[in-house]
């Protein structure tokens, strides 16, 4: 399995955690996050989001989070897929999943790993709202988000 | 030669997502160069929260460009 997928197709979480807690015998604790399309940003009732990222520099961006977080924590496995392309409220947009001894690390690289790629990998989402588009703008939540790790 | 990438709001702004061009040294500059192509170009690009990725990984202030590299503008990212 790979560590990182960046990819149009949905992803099955329960699979994917499946094969994190495999991944090692010492595994202890699982953790993840899966990002689900919300019907409502800004206060605007969303229909679809369509999302753009740079090929190449996406996944290095976040083959560089995972070796940060791994530097932290003592993991034993991670995996990061994201989805790109045209995708319907409700639909999943991104998982998050790490394994490790003890829950504190899987807990603490689960949410450090989300909150960089949020602020740090390049992906951008434009949402349809009553048959216009408009791109979302960043927040500066995220970015106050990943600040609290330094 | 230097290749140029736009994405997001900057591609559809530019109506642009990729370009060659001939190597120059600085970002500036390079944008002093694409600028020809355009009034709404330097705005475009000089816009306070443009991101510029040398190489695939964020630009460093100062940084000078190499014959070959792949320079990037892109927007405040919103994945995740």
């Amino acid at each position: 399995m790979p560590e990182i997928s960046i990819q149009s197709v949905d992803f099955d979480a329960g699979l994917e955690i499946k094969c994190l807690r495999e991944a090692s015998a010492e595994t202890g604790a699982v953790a993840t996050f899966t990002g689900i399309v919300s019907d409502i940003n800004e206060g605007s009732p969303v229909s679809t989001l369509e999302l753009e990222h740079y090929p190449g520099m996406t996944e290095k961006s976040i083959a560089a989070i995972i070796d940060e977080a791994k530097n932290r924590w003592p993991l034993l496995a991670v995996r990061v897929i994201h989805r790109i392309g045209k995708l319907a409220v409700r639909e999943q947009i991104v998982f998050v999943g790490v394994s490790s001894r003890h829950r504190g690390a899987a807990f603490a690289a689960c949410e450090f790993i989300m909150d960089f790629l949020k602020t740090r990998a390049p992906f951008w989402k434009k949402e349809t709202i009553d048959g216009g588009s408009r791109w979302v703008d960043a927040r500066v939540g995220d970015d106050a988000a990943a600040a609290r790790w330094k | 030669m230097l290749t140029v990438l736009f994405f997001a709001r900057i591609r559809e702004q530019l109506g642009e997502s990729r370009l060659q061009c001939a190597h120059v040294s600085s970002i500036d500059t390079l944008i002093d160069t694409l600028s020809l192509r355009g009034e709404q170009w330097s705005p475009v690009l000089r816009a306070p929260n443009v991101i510029v990725a040398i190489n695939q990984a964020v630009a460093r202030a100062g940084q000078l460009l190499c014959d070959g590299d792949e320079v990037a503008f892109y927007p405040p990212v919103t994945g995740g």
